[in-house]
Formats: C-alpha cells, sequence, structure tokens
C-alpha cells in the first residue's frame, strides 16, 4: 500500500531527490543549529536536559519531514479530511482527559510523549480548507452554502483551544484558516465586514477571557502597572533586547537569561535571549533565515501547478509567518504576551513536529509539482 | 473539460494575486518587526543596558573598623576584638533538625535559641547567611571546628566587635555601642548614608558624641546577583576605612581605684589636672558593663539596670545635681573678699543659731563656734558665719563669683548627657519663678543651700580653678595634641585671670589648707601626714529637705533615716597642697556627713594620683621628645 503512494507515478526515485528544495533544506538545518546554540545557551553553556532532548527532537522531526516529503501530493490530499477529524479528535480527548498544566489544560499523554494537539490542529487546518476549497469555483466561494463548512472547520477547533486556555495557539490557528479563505478570492467587502463584526464582539470576547489572560493584555498596554507580577516578563524581555546592542553581548555571555531574569527562556522567549547575546545583527540575521524559508515555500506554491498545492504552500506561508510575526512582536513588545512558540527555535515536540509536519506537505508538493491531485 | 480548465487558470490566478497582497503585508509585518528591533536595540541601547546593569549589579557594603579610645597611657578602654561567631546558611543544610541537635551537644543551643533561630529563618531567603551565635566562647569556637566536617552548611567566622575595660569604671564615660534604631537613623543624615547591616551606632557617652568621627567609612563589594537575589560572583571589592582613634586624658588606674572607692556607694568622683584642665578621672557609681549593650541586653539584666534606686546609667559626674553646701564657703568667702564687704578679720560670733528677718537659722554645731574670723569659720566651715558674709554680700555678687569659677555652666560640652546646673540670683527667680527674692534666700545661698544646683564636675572645676591660683582653664576628656605643652607657669599669659587680687585667692587656699591640716579642721581626720600627700580641701553636708524644729530637738542621726531622706556627703581637694597639681570633687548620694563619708575616699584616691603623678609627667615628656 505504501509502496504505491510512494513509486508510482512517473519520476525515479533518482529524479524525487532532485527535485527536493535544497535550499530550503539547508535553511531548515540551518535554523536547526541556530536553535541548538541559543538552547546551549539556556542551560549556561552546558549539554543539559533541554539541549539534548531538543537536538533528538529535531533530528528525529527532521528525518520525518524527509519521509513526509517524499509521499506523493495526492496521498495528502486524499487524507486530508481524515488528518484534520484525527486531530479534531484529539483536541476533544485533551478536553476530556487533558493534561494540565501550569493552569491550562493543553496536552493528552500518549504513552511516551505529551502531545499538544493545539498545534498539529495549525497544519490540519490549513490542509483541510485547502482541499475543501480546491474544488470550489472562486465565484462560489461567497456563497453561504460554502462559507458554512469552512466557519464550524474553523471555530470549532478554535473555541477549543481558546478554552483550554491557549489563546495564543487559538490565534494562529484563527490565522492559518483565514489566510487559506483569504486566498480563494472571498470577497474582500465580506472580510472587511465580518473584522467589523468580530470588533464588534471583542468586548463580549473579552468577558469569556480567564483573569491571567486579562492581565495580560493589560499588561500590555502599561507593563509597568505590574513591574513584578504581570508586566514582568515583557519589562526584563525589553531589558534583554534593548541590552544587546549591534552585536550582542556574545555567546553565552547574555546576562538577563544568565541570571535567570528572563522568564521563559526556552519556549516563548528564546528569541530575547538569541537577540541579547547576538544583538541588531544577529536577529536580523535570523529574521533573515525565517523570511527565506517562507520565501522557498511561496516559491514551491507558485511552481505548483495544482491549486490544492497552491493554497496550501501559500496558507502555510502566511501562517508560518504569522508564527514568527506573533512571536517576536511579543518579546519586542508589539503584541500581549499570548504564548506562541517561534517555529524550530522554541523548545517544543508538538509545535516542532506541527512544523515540520507542514515543511514536509510543502516539499510534497515540491517534488511532485507537476502532478494533479486528481 | 475546456470551461472547468479556464476556471482553474482563472481561481490559480485570484490565488496568485491573493498571494502577492498577502505577501506585501508580510513584508510590511517584517519590516516593522527589524524596525522595532532597531529601536530597542540601537536607538535605546543605553537606557536598556543601564537596567540590565541594574538588573544584574549589587552592590553590599562592608562594616568599617570603628575608631578606638585609649586612656593617657594608651590603655585601650574600647577597642575592637575578636569575636567568634557561627554562621548558617540555610540552603547548604542538608537537615536542619540534625544540625539542631549537634549544635546542642557542642555549643549553647538550647530550646530558646532554636525557636528563635526557626522564626528567623522564615524571614529570609535560604541562601543569605544567618548568624547563629555572635558571640562563641573559645572552648565553644575549637569544639566546633572541630567537628565542622560533620556538618554542613555552617561556618565558624572570626568577626569583629566592640568591647569594652571589663572593670566598667569609664562606661558613663565612654558609653557603648549597639544596634542602630530608627531614631538613630532619622537623626542622623550620616548614619543614613552609610548604613550596613550589623554596624553598630555609639548610643551615649563618648561613643555618641564621637560616632561620626569614629564610625569610619564602609567598604564596597559589587557582585553578580540572579534574578533571585543570589550571588553570582565578586566583581570588586573597595576596602572600607577604619573610624578616627581617640586618646583621652583619662587614667584607666585611678579610675578603678576611684570606682572601687565608690562601689556599692552611690556618687561620683572627678579628678582635673588643675593647669591643662584635663580629666585624670571621671568616675559614676555605681556603674554598669558596656559589653552587655553590644549584643543585645538581656531583658533581666535591662530590667535590673533601670529598676536600681541608685541610677547606675545615669553618669552622675556630669548629670547629677547636688546643692554644693558647705564646698562653696570658700568662694563665698573669695567672693565677699574681692568685693570688699568683708576682711579676713571680720568676726563674727557663732552660738549656734541666728534669728533673721524673723527666721531661725541654725549652725550645724548645735553648741556654736564662738567668736570665729574668716580662716577659723571656713576651717570649722561655721554656718553663722556666713549668713552674716552671705548677707552683707548679696545673692547677685555671689552668683557673678559662681558663675566665673564654673558653676552653673556646662564643663565639658562633649557628652550629650551634661547638664547646666543653677546659680541662682535675683534675676534668675524673678524670670524663672517669677516671685521676688526673698533675703532669708540669700542666707541659704551663702551655704550652698536653698535653690543651688551643681554637678561634680562643676565642683571640681571651681576646686580647680581656686587651686591654680584663680585662673581659668579648659576642662577636656579627649587629648588635645596641639596643647601638648603643658603650661604650669601660673603667670603665663595664656591664662584668663578670674581675680581682682590673687591675695584674696591664696587665702582662701590657706584656709582649705587649716580645714584639711589643722586640729578642728573638718576634714582633719582625714589628712595626710606624708608631705608629699598633703592636701587641703573642704567638705559639704547636703541637706535635701529641711528639718523640722521637732527633728532638732530628736536629734535623729543620718543611719536612723530611710536611704532617700540621708544627707549628700561632698567633698572638694586639691593636692598636693604645695605646688598643687591636681583638684578633687567627691560627691556620695545619701552619704551622710562630708566630713565622715566623702573626705575618707578623697584621703585614698588623692595618694593614688600623686603616686601616678611621676609616671604620668615621664609620659608627658616621653611624647615631647617623640614629637
Amino acid at each position: 500500500m505504501i509502496r504505491q503512494h510512494f513509486h508510482r507515478g512517473n519520476q525515479s526515485f533518482r529524479d524525487k531527490i532532485f527535485a527536493l528544495d535544497f535550499l530550503l533544506i539547508f535553511f531548515i538545518l540551518l535554523l536547526g543549529v541556530i536553535s541548538f546554540f541559543a538552547m546551549y545557551s539556556t542551560e549556561q553553556g552546558k549539554l543539559g536536559y533541554y539541549t539534548q532532548s531538543h537536538l533528538y527532537r529535531f533530528f528525529i522531526f527532521f528525518i520525518l519531514f524527509i519521509i513526509v516529503s517524499f509521499f506523493r501530493i495526492k496521498t495528502w490530499y486524499k487524507s486530508a479530511y481524515l488528518f484534520y477529524f484525527a486531530v479534531l479528535i484529539l483536541l476533544f480527548a485533551v478536553d476530556i482527559f487533558g493534561v494540565t498544566a501550569s493552569g491550562s489544560k493543553r496536552w493528552i499523554s500518549l504513552f511516551f510523549i505529551n502531545l499538544q494537539p493545539s498545534e498539529l490542529m495549525k497544519i490540519a487546518l490549513i490542509i483541510f480548507l485547502a482541499r475543501y476549497y480546491y474544488k470550489i469555483p472562486t465565484e462560489n466561494v461567497t456563497n453561504l452554502k460554502y462559507i458554512i463548512t469552512p466557519f464550524f472547520a474553523i471555530f470549532v477547533p478554535v473555541l477549543l483551544v481558546a478554552e483550554q486556555p491557549d489563546l495564543g495557539t487559538a490565534v494562529l490557528i484563527l490565522i492559518g484558516g483565514l489566510a487559506v479563505i483569504w486566498l480563494t478570492g472571498f470577497r474582500i467587502k465580506l472580510f472587511l465586514y465580518s473584522c467589523f463584526f468580530l470588533i464588534c464582539l471583542l468586548p463580549v470576547g473579552i468577558s469569556f477571557l480567564k483573569p491571567y489572560q486579562k492581565t495580560r493584555i493589560l499588561s500590555f498596554f502599561d507593563p509597568e502597572r505590574d513591574a513584578l507580577g504581570a508586566g514582568y516578563q515583557i519589562i526584563q524581555s525589553k531589558i534583554a533586547l534593548g541590552s544587546g546592542g549591534i552585536f550582542g553581548k556574545g555567546f553565552l555571555q547574555g546576562s538577563q537569561s544568565y541570571l535567570d531574569y528572563l522568564p521563559e527562556k526556552h519556549t516563548d522567549f528564546i528569541f530575547t535571549l538569541f537577540s541579547e547575546e547576538f544583538g541588531f545583527v544577529g536577529s536580523t540575521a535570523l529574521l533573515l533565515v525565517y523570511v527565506m524559508i517562507i520565501y522557498r515555500i511561496t516559491v514551491i506554491g507558485r511552481q505548483s501547478r495544482n491549486n490544492f498545492a497552491k493554497l496550501y504552500c501559500f496558507g502555510f506561508a502566511t501562517a508560518f509567518s504569522a508564527y514568527v510575526a506573533v512571536n517576536m512582536s511579543m518579546v519586542l513588545g508589539l503584541l500581549p504576551i499570548v504564548g506562541a512558540p517561534l517555529p524550530i527555535m522554541s523548545y517544543g515536540g508538538s509545535s516542532m513536529l506541527s512544523v515540520m509536519i507542514g515543511l514536509g506537505f510543502v516539499m510534497s508538493c515540491k517534488i511532485y509539482q507537476q502532478e494533479d491531485v486528481n | 473539460m475546456l470551461s472547468f480548465s479556464k476556471t482553474f487558470q482563472s481561481k490559480s490566478k485570484t490565488i496568485t494575486r491573493r498571494m502577492f497582497i498577502l505577501s506585501s503585508l508580510k513584508i510590511a509585518i517584517f519590516v516593522a518587526i527589524i524596525t522595532r528591533l532597531f529601536y530597542l536595540q540601537i536607538s535605546e541601547n543605553i537606557k536598556w543596558r543601564t537596567l540590565s546593569d541594574k538588573n544584574r549589579l549589587r552592590e553590599w557594603k562592608t562594616v568599617p573598623q570603628r575608631g578606638i579610645i585609649e586612656d593617657y597611657f594608651g590603655t585601650k578602654i574600647a577597642k575592637n576584638t575578636q569575636v567568634f561567631q557561627l554562621h548558617m546558611i540555610p540552603e547548604d543544610v542538608p537537615n536542619l533538625e540534625e544540625l539542631f541537635f549537634k549544635l546542642s551537644k557542642i555549643i549553647d543551643f538550647d530550646k530558646r535559641a532554636k525557636t528563635n533561630l526557626i522564626k528567623r529563618l522564615k524571614k529570609r531567603k535560604p541562601w543569605e547567611t544567618i548568624i547563629i551565635s555572635d558571640n562563641l566562647s573559645w572552648s565553644e569556637f575549637s569544639r566546633l571546628n572541630l567537628f565542622l566536617h560533620e556538618m554542613q552548611g555552617i561556618k565558624p567566622v572570626v568577626a569583629v566587635a566592640r568591647k569594652y575595660l571589663e572593670d566598667g569604671s569609664s562606661s558613663h564615660i565612654i558609653g557603648y555601642v549597639s544596634e542602630m534604631s530608627v531614631k538613630d537613623l532619622e537623626n542622623s543624615a550620616l548614619l543614613r548614608e552609610i548604613n550596613v547591616p550589623g554596624l553598630k551606632t555609639g548610643k551615649n557617652g563618648l561613643e555618641k558624641s564621637l560616632n561620626e568621627e569614629m564610625i569610619g567609612q564602609p567598604g564596597l563589594q559589587r557582585f553578580e546577583v540572579n534574578a533571585h537575589g543570589k550571588r553570582i560572583k565578586e566583581l570588586k571589592l573597595i576596602q572600607g576605612t577604619a573610624g578616627k582613634n581617640y586618646r583621652t586624658t583619662l587614667d584607666i588606674e585611678v579610675q578603678k581605684s576611684a570606682s572601687e572607692l565608690l562601689k556599692d556607694k552611690s556618687g561620683s568622683i572627678c579628678i582635673m589636672d588643675i593647669y591643662t584642665g584635663d580629666l585624670v578621672a571621671m568616675v559614676s557609681s555605681p556603674t554598669f558593663d558596656a559589653n552587655k549593650f553590644v549584643h543585645g541586653i538581656a531583658s533581666k539584666d535591662w530590667q535590673d539596670l533601670i529598676n536600681n534606686e541608685k541610677k547606675p546609667l545615669i553618669n552622675k559626674s556630669i548629670a547629677g545635681l547636688y546643692p554644693p553646701a558647705s564646698t562653696i564657703k570658700p568662694l563665698v568667702a573669695l567672693s565677699a573678699l574681692e568685693n570688699d564687704v568683708i576682711s579676713p578679720n571680720t568676726t563674727t560670733e557663732c552660738r549656734g543659731e541666728i534669728e533673721l528677718y524673723g527666721h531661725k537659722y541654725h549652725c550645724w554645731k548645735e553648741k556654736g563656734h564662738g567668736f570665729m574670723r574668716l580662716r577659723e569659720a571656713i576651717k570649722q566651715s561655721c554656718d553663722i558665719y556666713f549668713y552674716e558674709v552671705a548677707r552683707r554680700l548679696g545673692v547677685d555678687r555671689l552668683a557673678v563669683t559662681a558663675n566665673k569659677f564654673g558653676l552653673g555652666n556646662k564643663v565639658l560640652d562633649i557628652l550629650s548627657e551634661e547638664l547646666t546646673g543653677l546659680v541662682p540670683s535675683t534675676k534668675w527667680k524673678l524670670k524663672n519663678i517669677g516671685k521676688g527674692w526673698l533675703l532669708g534666700e540669700t542666707l541659704l545661698a551663702g551655704i550652698g543651700q536653698g535653690y543651688f544646683q551643681v554637678t561634680p564636675i562643676q565642683l571640681c572645676l571651681m576646686a580647680a580653678q581656686l587651686a591654680n591660683g584663680g585662673h581659668k582653664i579648659e576642662p577636656k576628656i579627649i587629648y588635645n595634641e596641639q596643647a601638648l605643652q603643658p603650661t604650669i607657669d601660673a603667670s603665663s599669659k595664656r591664662f584668663k585671670q578670674l581675680y581682682r587680687n590673687q591675695e584674696n585667692v591664696k587665702f582662701v587656699l590657706d584656709a582649705q589648707f587649716g580645714a584639711t591640716n589643722e586640729p578642728m579642721g573638718t576634714s582633719y581626720g582625714s589628712r595626710h601626714v606624708k608631705s608629699e600627700y598633703i592636701f587641703a580641701g573642704k567638705t559639704g553636708t547636703a541637706q535635701i529637705r529641711s528639718i523640722t524644729e521637732e527633728e532638732r530637738e530628736l536629734k535623729l542621726k543620718q543611719k536612723d533615716l530611710p536611704y532617700k531622706k540621708r544627707d549628700h556627703a561632698l567633698f572638694i581637694a586639691f593636692a598636693p597642697y604645695k605646688n598643687p597639681r591636681y583638684a578633687f570633687s567627691i560627691v556620695i548620694e545619701h552619704g551622710g556627713s562630708g566630713s565622715s563619708n566623702a573626705a575618707p575616699i578623697a584621703k585614698k584616691i588623692i595618694k593614688k594620683v600623686l603616686d601616678r603623678d611621676q609616671l604620668r609627667k615621664k609620659y608627658q615628656t616621653d611624647l615631647i621628645q617623640e614629637i
């Protein structure tokens, strides 16, 4: 069965290898190396638990990424709904059997790892919508008939995740979904109307927020309000970033992180740590690596013959940009601290798994770019 | 099929177009992020770097060495000594209970100390050093070191603490240091500036007056600390500077003997160099052990001190107020002679009592002294004679002389506890009591009773300024190196004359010689026979209540009276009689009569001082040669 998906087609295995996007692979590996050094620095230059397990994960998920790449895009097209519903079931399972950590129920225990299905949903929703819209002509997109399914497909998982509570991931899932809808040619007017409608609903939404989420958002607008409590993270993050200067304090010299002033330095604030040690030059370079990855994904999408691949690649590129932009804006004090990891850099298995699978789909689009899904 | 392909193519175009719009948006967002990075890391870099250093660096002040106080001969009265302390870093202790159990076997660490320590532990961070004991004995300390390998997280430390001479003879002058209080901090800008945990401050005596000079300048240790306040590494160390040392004019040996002589009594002994004004000794009794205050006095000891009716904490030499009684008679005589109201030959008959202004006034000698002239009257301390002298002199002229010779003014002005005393005058009474002066009050002033209030140090200064021939001196307790050259020559221009005719001063001194060295003199019983010890003095017995006629009939003995009602015994003296050098004042609170209670003490202390006179002089010349 697997052989069928793997070998049938008019490309030889050699051709497929050559069809890989080596530039994209290079940047992913580069990011992996950078993330290793950043993780090594969070442990004050010791090859500790976090560094080791981050390294193992990267290694395993990179192999997974290659494996996913070699499956035909048609296979992924066909299993898109299945993937989506499987993740959705997992999300419901989290709600019931989930593991609670630091006040929120996000994980599900799968014997060997704690999986965070909300991270997988980021990819699952994009591929679901890409398949859904693949067959719908542009002029029908705005039909009410074709709005209902995507609406539920987006808001069921978003609400489930928001309720865990995990505002950051919920917003990122939402952005991924909206990006695909936007790409299908959904009427701009309607987009604006629904945005307006959402803004009107915002006060209602806020009343559903947990108290800690509210203080986080309030402290975004005025971090000094509670400098040692909710505003602490953002103040310390800005101090670390700002004190980095042009060239940074040097590798393993970031006093803010080394002396524990920086919170969550393995996960959400890994960029702060990196930026403190490597300064403006290093941060811009890192951002450039991300831009290159996004650029490569976009190019792959453009080169694809079928619209499913286009929708998926552009959707994923947009979502990926959103992950990077939200995380960086957050630590730079441009957005409230909502909890959004930086792809591949941040410590966290599910996040990396989801990004790697997403990239694997992209690579599959690249290898089979001449194929159609039907 | 064609139409499908067409829609497919148009859809593809739509997607691509929409993708371009999105890409521009992404570029805009990334540019915004880079701008923000630029703003934080380059434009505002200095601000954030400062904040980062503020986070990272913390400074600790180190306790400076306090200046020491020596006596005239270099004996250290207040010094810094090694104390053995036991420190603990709670986070390094694997098992507190086990440690406490082991400690209780090795040092004095009982249940109470344990609960106290646990209470303190709760308020601190586990990596902050806590002091378990700040004053271990040597044997405890050495035993601790022996068993140290069995106990983790504790550290025996040799630290510096204030140490005073054990005998306590100088406790009142030196005072003591103790933990800083909120009030201390409020009162002193310097203390607020250099406040270091563990820094002690002077609470009274010289420790308080000279606090700011003696306290020194704290050092500085700069550490890198982590977010939890734990010190990671030392980055900088600036040594503090020790405080200024002081040499006093005191002779600790004399201090000790004087204190010994006053043991179990309440009172004061002051001894002054009559030319230099150096205080050789100033003792107040009962005394206390200043060392008890350094590490915080125990509640029981404190209660004992404040409930003692002899008031050990008060420095009676400068803050005890007494009527001068008959010790003022030489001064009254001098004042009268200087004002030409009497001559040495003025004669008055003493019949034991006299009626003046419709009131009966008594002499201490019931039967009376008979016909008296001035010298005899001083020698035998005849009250009736001095009523007459006072009547002729008037209180205001007496007040002028008394003020000139040191009564009614602060003598040292270095110890904050010092009191001014009171020399009454008509003006004073009108201003402070609001009533006119009564003539009878003049008579009481003439024998040093009534409103008169003096401190023992004032009496000593008075005796000194009479003994040096009537010249003004500046009493001091801190040895001043500029004034090293003592001017023994009385006629030197450096001395300000307090007299009009020096013959009058000489007469008064001679009368005091009579009082001590001639039969019938009030202190004849306490005289020295050996020529080098011969001194001259004047007794005084201060009544602290008026004696009723009834009591006079009963002839109540002093020892039959309750303690608080007994007379104060006073004595002033100067020695040696030929070429005098030292003046003395002795006050025994509720001690009875001056001649039988104060004068014998004077006899002993005078011998001690004169025995050490050569040594003192030699030390002085030695020092001059050194310079």
